[in-house]
């Protein structure tokens, strides 16, 4: 357990936002149910916001982002909000016209 | 006298270094422990939401994956955004995503079956793409590890010592040098607790004055702006989001 008593550095921070990223990306790309979809998009924008914080602590770098990496993560985490409201109401738009959440049905959404 | 102070005071402070000085021979260093914790949960969750093909889960799933990120963040020295996350994803957003699927779950749709085409695809794609992030995050060896809590114990230790130094010349407690004591103040308020300061540097911030830096290049750049901007984003978006999600009876009725 040699690992344990070794201070982790910025190296790991970006591996877990790289890994929760790649999560939601094939997330959104695999699944059919639009809520699903949705569930990548949130895992995304939470591998970026762990990737802002990492940069942000003073822990791992002298020159690091500081406020302004904590200041981003607040604005992303807003705009995850909105997002997933608006992404919900366009999912159950969809739900009550076409009476399905399959994307792969959803072809008439075409123009 | 001076004796008994200068061993009062050395015992009390020997306290505080513990902590960090026990990292230094081989013990668990509890920083590395926390974060290994939290980041398996994340991302072993997050995993799951990628396998499970059931919504109901996924959603369960993305809570704890979610809250882990929380933690991991936490432990990163960001505790505030940790607590927004918390509060804002995990008590909001998810929260939302759950009564998508509670008003969507039927029966056909609960288990949807990706099929195996697309699998490989993504999982060669996704492969491809985690394998050089990781490589790229690894690249650089200064990012492999940190030294911050050896310096913190090295700073720490230096001014203790030269309190002792003091105490040992003749002084009485009551005439240390106050610069000292403030600086040994800080510090162990940093081990103790990091920078709960940040909060209200956030708050300031966000009315457009910055307190964390005396760089005068930065200026009056809080972030004022892109807080209205964010804030007249969010009214807007929740009302349009009301509009597209209401009941439709009215429209159907007229056309009929």
């Amino acid at each position: 357990m040699g690992f344990l008593s070794e201070p982790v550095g910025l190296s790991h921070y970006l591996a877990v936002g790289a890994f929760m990223f790649v999560m939601g990306a094939v997330c959104m790309a695999t699944k059919r149910n639009t809520l699903g979809i949705l569930m990548g998009v949130e895992l995304i924008l939470n591998g970026a916001n762990i990737n802002f914080l990492a940069f942000a602590s003073p822990y791992f770098r002298e020159d690091n982002l500081g406020l302004d990496g904590h200041m981003l993560a607040l604005f992303v985490i807003v705009l995850a909000a909105a997002e997933a409201a608006v992404a919900l109401a366009i999912a159950l738009n969809f739900y009550n016209n076409h009476a399905t959440i399959d994307v792969d049905r959803a072809s008439e959404l075409r123009g | 006298m001076n004796q008994v102070a200068s061993g009062l005071v050395t015992s009390q402070w020997n306290i505080a270094t513990l902590g960090l000085l026990a990292a230094s021979d081989g013990a668990i260093n509890w920083h590395t422990l926390f974060f290994f914790i939290f980041a398996l949960t994340a991302c072993g969750f997050a995993l799951a939401v990628l396998v499970s093909s059931h919504v109901v889960r996924m959603a369960f799933f993305l809570i704890v994956s979610l809250s882990a990120a929380s933690g991991v963040m936490f432990t990163s020295g960001a505790h505030f955004v940790g607590t927004m996350q918390l509060l804002i994803y995990v008590g909001g957003t998810v929260v939302l995503l759950i009564f998508g699927v509670m008003l969507t779950a039927q029966e056909a749709f609960i288990t949807l079956k990706t099929k195996a085409g697309d699998w490989v695809l993504g999982i060669l794609v996704g492969g491809t793409l985690l394998a050089l992030l990781v490589q790229v995050a690894f690249l650089d060896p200064t990012w492999h590890s940190t030294d911050y809590q050896q310096r913190l114990a090295a700073q720490h230790e230096a001014v203790t010592e030269e309190l002792r130094q003091e105490l040992l010349a003749g002084r009485d407690r009551s005439e240390l040098s106050p610069e000292t004591l403030q600086k040994l103040a800080d510090l162990e308020s940093e081990i103790a607790s990091g920078f709960p300061e940040n909060v209200g540097r956030i708050g300031l911030a966000l009315v457009g004055v910055r307190a964390d830096t005396t760089d005068e290049s930065v200026g009056l750049a809080g972030y004022l702006l892109p807080f209205e901007i964010v804030s007249v984003h969010l009214v807007v978006v929740l009302v349009g989001a009301a509009y597209l999600a209401r009941a439709k009876r009215r429209r159907t009725d007229l056309i009929e």
